[in-house]
């Protein structure tokens, strides 16, 4: 009897321990999608951004995660093996301006103060662009609000991992990032109605009442906390408002400033703003006119986000010139090259080579301005944008010199799993499945 | 596409700043170079024939405008008193044709009263003439020369079915007579749907849908058809009249719109036929076919599934731009490809930019294409020697051929790649100084 009940507790256990690993079995096998593949690229030229090239490198990678690079690179026994053919390798291209995704719900034009606009709630993550993008080398977007607004909506940061669900698409702990706009958009939108503002003084008033508002709520909910720290049990809560606690996080340093902005006048205007309310300005987007003035963004550790060469489609992109990316770099403004655009997102590769001839930048500040330096503007450039250990394996494997006009990519992997591959039939998409 | 360019075309507020930069722009953007009088002779460098091969140490001599040499350093005889430039490790290559530009029609996409680039009240324009808006100074031409580009078609935009006819210019001269080389040189006819006008039910007008604007196409021909009947029978009554020495019979009301179709009615110019997918191109090749129309396609870039189709018709396609987006369902190399399959096909191609500020990117295009498998040689002459073909100026351009004008570019590297940088620039053999707006910015703000 006694043996019988052993025998059986064991028998329970045994069932349970296999309900147990078929379960895990199963979840594994159902996430497989998800999961990463340890692997080691090998017969690569490694363009790691950060330390040179690497003639006939490789990378280890192992959760997602680079492990190794470098000539001498070891995985265990059983890691998969990707033989890229001594072609180049770069980091995936960070697009640090972007809207694709967006279904067209990029600007909530209905008036110029829209802070608590979440770009993720209009995030559609089954958008073809996602897969477009991916196939010219993207791995990652700033999804932005769009410029009408004084004070647009705030951004949402994806990887472009195209077949996966929408939360495992986006970035994860990617810090939040707030869309200010200035000059014609604004003022034409709302102009347009007989609203204001018209002109860039009501541009900037706009901008400063709403500011000062959010001062007003700070300070409202701060003696509010203050008389509950002191006991004060008649103290009445204010009201919450979204709007309100959204600029506040902006003036809290919570939220990474991202402006459009144009003209050498209105850089130096939304600094002194900056300064006026104790914000920091991430980084001046489009800035085609930053040339004029280098040295006043530098000093602030702005970015810019600018195109390669486009100009002339508005008044405000007169003066563009397709030297202004290289001249602000060589005046020490961290300079990167965005798409603002479902077609530019499909070939930044190129439009970095352009600062080669606009300019001479080396290819390494080339390549930088589509990886390491657009993941600082989005606050992730520790994570991503270069070849180094510890990094989310973010790669591309092109077929040909990256930085020309020749070149398109093989292989994508995100977090060391494949996301697109060429040598697929169909869309090349592994993880994708029609119908999904 | 940037959020607000389209959107801000509407408004036309012509501010002070920009009449300051447009006359700023016009002191130094427009500066025709004289007449060619010494011979010019470029030698050392990797020469581009596109004709004949690839010369490495070539020796190219331009006299009198035209080019008067071509060939291997040692074989070429080089006239006495001429400007010897030592092109070492250059690339020599003939300059580069753009088949659609809106080159002249337009300085600030934004701003309505700098643009000239489409009747929009009708949609059947063939009198109007992109030659008598030409603007000569803009400061768009000498930015798109900095890459090599010499010559361009120039065209309305795309929202009228017949929205006027095409001029065939060269990027210098003293004026637009200089510049314009071939006035009407072709009449645009598209059919992509979005000529409809249906902005909204509320201004919904005819045409708003296909079958209007394939009925009204037709009406369009047929009336030029009966016009050029009556014009006929007028000739004939008038001989008979002189004949029989009575008076001169009463000659028809001129009629400007189809007297602009009478040309192309039998094919004596050429039809460019705009279309995307596969049922509204066959739709308007029926119609032109109709009517006779010699046709070139443009392009075509949803029609993957007819190319078979499109090489049967044996015309050439300017293809493109292939910049523009698959369709949901399409692969995402879709549109990159067609270049090559067309050319794979037998298809005669050449490329444009279908831009005004981005011109100068033109050879990229070509580049971009060899990525997806179009020959590099066939790359470089669909934007040289086969555009020169189509617009039948061959005889002057797309080569570097003995005989033809002096257009030649010198570049340090691969005329195609986004990193080579264009160093000369000779139209009709005169250097073109490579400055522009742009580089006087630059120049300013370097110091």
């Amino acid at each position: 009897m006694k043996v019988d009940r052993v025998a059986i507790r064991f028998l329970r256990w045994l069932v349970f321990v296999c309900v147990l690993l078929c379960g895990a079995l199963l979840a594994q096998q159902q996430a497989s999608p998800t999961q990463t593949q340890d692997v080691l690229i090998k017969n690569a030229v490694v363009m790691t951004v950060t330390h040179g090239n690497i003639k006939n490198g490789s990378i280890y990678v192992k959760d997602g995660k680079i492990a190794a690079v470098g000539e001498n690179v070891s995985a265990p026994a059983g890691v998969a093996v990707v033989d890229a053919g001594g072609k180049f390798v770069t980091p995936g291209i960070i697009d640090s301006h972007s809207h694709i995704a967006l279904d067209d719900d990029v600007n909530e034009a209905t008036s110029p103060i829209t802070p608590h606009m979440m770009m993720m709630d209009a995030f559609d993550y089954q958008d073809k662009a996602i897969y477009r993008g991916l196939a010219g080398g993207v791995t990652t977007s700033l999804l932005l609000h769009g410029s009408a607004n004084m004070i647009g909506g705030q951004a949402v940061v994806i990887k472009h991992k195209y077949g996966l669900g929408r939360d495992a698409m986006l970035f994860p702990g990617a810090p939040r990032s707030i869309k200010f706009a200035s000059g014609e958009n604004p003022k034409r939108v709302y102009g347009s109605r007989d609203q204001l503002p018209s002109t860039r003084m009501g541009n900037f008033a706009v901008q400063r009442e709403a500011l000062v508002q959010a001062q007003d709520y700070m300070k409202e909910w701060d003696n509010y906390e203050a008389k509950v720290k002191k006991g004060d049990k008649d103290a009445t809560q204010p009201k919450h408002d979204l709007k309100l606690e959204a600029l506040a996080d902006v003036l809290r340093g919570k939220l990474m400033v991202q402006i459009h902005c144009y003209r050498a006048d209105e850089f130096l205007n939304e600094i002194a703003m900056a300064k006026e309310f104790g914000y920091k300005i991430r980084a001046f987007h489009h800035a085609l006119e930053a040339y004029k003035v280098p040295e006043k963004i530098a000093a602030e550790n702005i970015a810019i986000a600018t195109f390669a060469d486009w100009w002339g489609y508005k008044e405000e992109a007169w003066d563009a010139i397709p030297w202004n990316a290289v001249i602000s770099m060589r005046k020490g403004v961290r300079v990167a090259i965005k798409s603002d655009s479902d077609d530019f997102a499909r070939r930044l590769n190129q439009e970095a080579g352009k600062t080669m001839r606009y300019g001479g930048a080396t290819e390494d500040e080339a390549l930088k301005m589509i990886t390491l330096n657009a993941a600082w503007i989005v606050g992730v450039d520790d994570r991503v944008g270069s070849i180094d250990v510890g990094k989310d394996a973010d790669l591309v494997i092109w077929d040909g010199y990256p930085l020309s006009s020749f070149a398109v990519p093989n292989k994508v992997f995100i977090d060391g799993g494949v996301y697109f591959d060429r040598a697929l039939p169909g869309f090349g998409m592994p993880q994708y499945q029609e119908g999904q | 596409m940037n959020q607000f360019s389209v959107l801000s075309a509407r408004f036309s507020v012509f501010g002070s700043r920009v009449a300051a930069g447009l006359v700023f722009a016009a002191l130094f953007a427009c500066n025709p170079a004289s007449a060619q009088t010494k011979a010019v002779v470029l030698k050392g460098g990797k020469v581009l024939t596109i004709t004949h091969g690839v010369i490495e140490n070539g020796v190219v001599v331009m006299e009198n405008g035209k080019i008067s040499a071509v060939g291997a350093g040692a074989s070429v005889k080089i006239p006495a008193g001429a400007q010897v430039i030592d092109v070492t490790g250059m690339t020599v290559y003939p300059g580069l044709i753009d088949s659609e530009t809106n080159l002249g029609l337009t300085e600030i996409s934004a701003e309505n009263m700098t643009n000239d680039l489409v009747e929009p009240s009708d949609e059947i324009m063939p009198h109007m003439h992109t030659a008598d808006a030409f603007h000569a100074e803009t400061a768009l031409i000498p930015v798109a020369r900095i890459n090599g580009v010499t010559n361009a078609i120039v065209a309305p935009t795309s929202t009228d079915t017949l929205p006027g006819q095409d001029s065939f210019i060269q990027l210098d001269g003293k004026s637009a007579d200089e510049m314009l080389l071939v006035r009407d040189i072709a009449l645009p006819l598209n059919f992509t749907g979005e000529q409809r006008r249906r902005e909204s039910w509320e201004k919904r007008k005819y045409p708003s849908t296909r079958m209007g604007m394939a009925a009204q196409l037709r009406q369009a021909f047929i009336d030029a058809r009966d016009y050029e009947g009556k014009l006929a029978e007028y000739d004939k009554k008038k001989d008979a009249a002189a004949k029989d020495n009575k008076p001169e019979p009463l000659a028809p009301k001129r009629d400007l719109r189809l007297e602009a179709l009478l040309p192309y009615l039998h094919g004596k110019k050429q039809i460019v036929l705009a279309a995307e997918g596969p049922s509204d191109l066959e739709t308007a090749v029926r119609l032109a076919n109709e009517f006779n129309l010699k046709i070139v396609l443009n392009h075509v870039s949803h029609s993957q599934a007819v190319l078979d189709y499109i090489a049967g018709l044996k015309v050439p396609v300017i293809v493109g731009p292939i910049y523009q987006e698959p369709k949901p369902e399409e692969r995402f190399d879709t549109v990159y490809s067609l270049p090559a399959e067309l050319h794979k096909r037998g298809v005669k191609i050449a490329f444009a930019t279908y831009d005004a500020h981005g011109v100068r990117n033109l050879p990229y295009q070509a580049g971009f294409a060899t990525a997806f498998g179009l020959p590099y040689e066939d790359a470089l002459k669909a934007i040289t020697l086969n555009p020169a073909e189509i617009w039948g100026v061959a005889d002057k351009l797309g080569s570097l051929d003995a005989g033809k004008t002096a257009n030649v570019v010198v570049a340090n590297g691969d005329p195609l790649d986004v990193k080579t940088d264009v160093k000369r620039v000779f139209i009709e053999g005169r250097e073109i100084p490579l400055t522009n707006r742009q580089t006087v910015l630059r120049d300013m703000y370097s110091k």
